[in-house]
């Protein structure tokens, strides 16, 4: 079905199930219970999830399938918002054309970006990337100030043209809609004694998503991908068949650029402002955090980690001492104020440590990402405590032997 | 040619910054072949270092003096300095205001065992690794020691001042015979010029003119043979890390005056940095630190108005702009050799 074999559509169908149900699968704690605090089933975050999963998706398609490391994506989402949000301004509040414009606008400067950038190789890669991505957000805040609206930040305003809504009345600003069903509305479902939200801007995002998670399926699996494959493994091998890949790489460089470019329309999309802190290089490396987390090439890694990411991000700064306090309780004092000191310094303001430390851990001993760390449990489970037999490749990507380093 | 030479000086100070921390770059990639996202933040260390000695100069106990009262008529509580009650008032209070200077001497220790710490429980484990893995998980620890600072010293910048001695400004337009405050340059920045130029010239003898800097260089080369003949290389490359931890750790210190300390100033200037050893090369020693300077002064002579005026916004990305030329005219940068990080 949908030109995929017969895992990959039962894979894709439970990504669809798992990504229409998240309403109800991330509410799993009754409203008023003592864990209620753990439900991330409301909106605001659902559609992160699914955003971020989509620029996770689209990175890994730089990233995972051929091993250039950009460290300049949040570029792309920042331009794609500030694309989405003069379209919301000019045209019209429905978001189709907004996101339409944000891809476009974003593929050309990733196509311009791309060109320059993947000249070079490795290490010269990432700081080129970087380097741009810095220069987009210096000059967001500088000299293109009249299109981005410098620190404010762009955003709606009553007097804005919008030449297909016509002339607004009221003194409120508009929503984005699609086709006049607003992305704020929800339909709130109480059952069982739990709320579940479901969320217009949500689904929205979310078939967005599966529709992006389709197509990196399909990439994945196409001669393209392969090729995509070829550029990580061995350059020069693939050089010497009498392939450039030049145009390869471009292409993928171009095509995970709209892809952000299309997260960065649907955050728009989801809030009509855009800010340039959103091109932050800080903002790049938490997309490589993402689908480090989650594990780079694999097609479900990327989402995984946008998920736990922002679903952790979340709650973690939602836990403060008084909520630890309760949880701690039946401890000895002394006992319990020291439990309650060590997880204070990681919840709440203390997030971006848990970020930092989990990160760390996960690139020394887990290098593939939680994806890896559930085959592995999965293999300890079935294949009870085998040891590897010694014609187990250990170096699967067969990368070359590095390079000496000459000063 | 005042503006020139004003602007010429103008960039000094923040080349001598860019061009310790690249140095400090430069040495970690050419003996161990890391890139060290961390690097920033062992920058921002430093920097805390001068806080953190200030602070504990400062340290004062209260008595109460019965002669004087507040403002609400209660006796009077007068801080004391512990430094000056032990050392008397004017040598306490010299070391008080020494604070910043001190600080070099207090944080050479500590940003040595930061960088053995570094080097022997992480960066050890990731030679083998490819690059990305470096960058990554270097960039794991610099999130992580930037949110331990800023759980100790907050988020707010720590304003921490030179020494009384140097508050002043120097007329350097008087000096060389122009009108007499057309030129001025704060004392502070020209002893950072001058710090810098010393550290600078520092490392560059000890790794030219002592046998242990010959080995090192050696090691560079060839690591391998260095290793073959009997060479304990991957202790004396442990000890290159601690050194190019220090030297950032000083040039945090010293710059603690002309920039408030504050939590992720080591990120800002990592960004930098990192352009400028590319632009210099990789691996190239001299060409990190003329690049640093070559760099801090086009900034700042881009921030020139008449300059401002042709091109608006250049200032900011000047830095970015030539690098992208040079990384693409010139790929190994000014001064990079051969087969250094090339795929």
């Amino acid at each position: 079905m949908f030109g995929l074999n017969k895992k990959d559509t039962t894979f894709l169908l439970i990504v669809i199930a798992l990504t229409l149900f998240t309403p109800i699968l991330m509410q799993p704690f009754a409203e008023g219970s003592g864990l209620a605090q753990f439900n991330g089933g409301y909106p605001d975050l659902m559609q992160k999830v699914a955003i971020f999963g989509i620029f996770a998706v689209g990175f890994n398609i730089l990233f995972g399938l051929t091993g250039y490391l950009s460290f300049g994506h949040a570029a792309f989402l920042g331009i794609g918002s500030y694309a989405a949000v003069w379209m919301f301004k000019l045209l019209t509040m429905n978001v189709i054309p907004a996101i339409l414009l944000a891809m476009v606008v974003s593929g050309i400067f990733a196509a311009a970006i791309g060109y320059v950038s993947l000249r070079r190789s490795g290490i010269y890669f990432s700081i080129l990337t970087l380097a741009f991505a810095q220069m987009c957000y210096k000059m967001a805040y500088s000299v293109l100030t009249p299109l981005t609206n410098g620190e404010t930040g762009l955003q709606l305003s009553l007097d804005d043209p919008r030449v297909l809504d016509g002339a607004s009345e009221g003194h409120s600003l508009p929503v984005t809609n699609i086709f006049g069903l607003p992305m704020n509305a929800s339909y709130k479902l109480e059952a069982l004694g739990h709320v579940f939200t479901f969320n217009v801007g949500f689904y929205f995002s979310a078939v967005i998503a599966i529709i992006a998670f389709y197509v990196a399926i399909r990439l994945f699996r196409s001669p393209f991908g392969m090729m995509l494959r070829a550029v990580k493994s061995n350059q020069q091998r693939m050089t010497y068949t009498g392939l450039d890949p030049k145009p390869y790489t471009l292409a993928a460089f171009v095509i995970s650029g709209m892809y952000a470019g299309l997260a960065g329309g649907l955050l728009a999309a989801m809030d009509p402002l855009a800010g340039a802190d959103r091109m932050l290089w800080t903002a790049s490396g938490e997309v490589v955090i993402m689908t480090i987390l989650g594990g780079a090439g694999t097609l479900m890694g990327p989402v995984l980690g946008a998920g736990v990411i922002k679903y952790l991000e979340n709650i973690f700064s939602k836990i403060n001492e008084g909520v630890l306090h309760q949880w701690f309780s039946f401890l000895p004092d002394g006992l319990e104020d020291l439990v309650i000191w060590i997880f204070a310094r990681f919840t709440g303001e203390g997030w971006h440590l848990t970020l930092g430390v989990t990160f760390m851990l996960v690139v020394t001993f887990l290098p593939g990402g939680l994806i890896e760390g559930l085959k592995r449990l999965n293999k300890r489970i079935k294949g009870g405590s085998k040891k590897r037999d010694k014609y187990d490749d250990p170096d699967p990507e067969h990368r070359p032997e590095p390079g000496k380093h000459v000063a | 040619m005042e503006t020139i030479l004003l602007q010429l000086l103008n960039g000094l100070d923040k080349g001598s910054a860019y061009a310790l921390i690249a140095l400090g770059l430069t040495l970690i990639f050419g003996t161990l072949g890391v890139v060290n996202f961390a690097h920033g933040a062992i920058f921002m260390i430093g920097a805390f270092c001068a806080v953190t000695l200030s602070r504990l100069l400062s340290l004062s106990f209260e008595t109460i003096d019965p002669t004087k009262v507040d403002f609400l008529g209660n006796p009077a509580k007068i801080k004391t300095p512990y430094v000056e009650a032990w050392f008397g008032h004017d040598f306490g209070g010299a070391l008080i205001d020494w604070a910043v200077p001190l600080a070099i001497l207090f944080s050479i220790p500590i940003m040595i065992a930061v960088g053995f710490a570094m080097e022997r429980g992480l960066i050890k484990h990731f030679y083998k690794r490819p690059h990305a893995d470096q960058i990554l998980v270097t960039f794991g620890l610099a999130i992580v020691l930037q949110e331990i600072i800023k759980y100790f010293y907050g988020a707010n910048p720590i304003s921490t001042p030179a020494p009384d001695a140097f508050k002043g400004s120097f007329d350097f337009g008087a000096m060389l015979g122009f009108d007499p405050n057309m030129i001025i340059y704060p004392y502070w920045r020209l002893i950072y010029f001058g710090f810098a130029a010393v550290v600078i010239g520092a490392v560059f003898s000890f790794l030219q003119f002592t046998t242990f800097g010959m080995v090192v260089r050696a090691g560079m080369a060839d690591r391998e043979t260095v290793g073959l003949l009997g060479i304990n290389i991957d202790r004396r490359f442990t000890i290159m890390f601690g050194l190019a931890a220090a030297v950032a750790g000083v040039a945090g210190v010293m710059y603690a005056p002309i920039l408030s300390p504050n939590y992720h100033m080591g990120m800002d200037f990592l960004v930098l940095s990192f352009v400028v050893v590319v632009v210099g090369g990789m691996g190239s020693l001299p060409g990190a630190v003329a690049a640093g300077f070559l760099l801090g002064i086009l900034e700042s002579f881009a921030s020139m108005n008449e300059i401002k005026a042709i091109i608006p916004g250049i200032d900011q990305i000047i830095i970015y702009v030539v690098a992208i030329i040079i990384l693409l005219t010139r790929p190994r940068g000014l001064m990079g050799r051969k087969g250094v990080m090339e795929d």
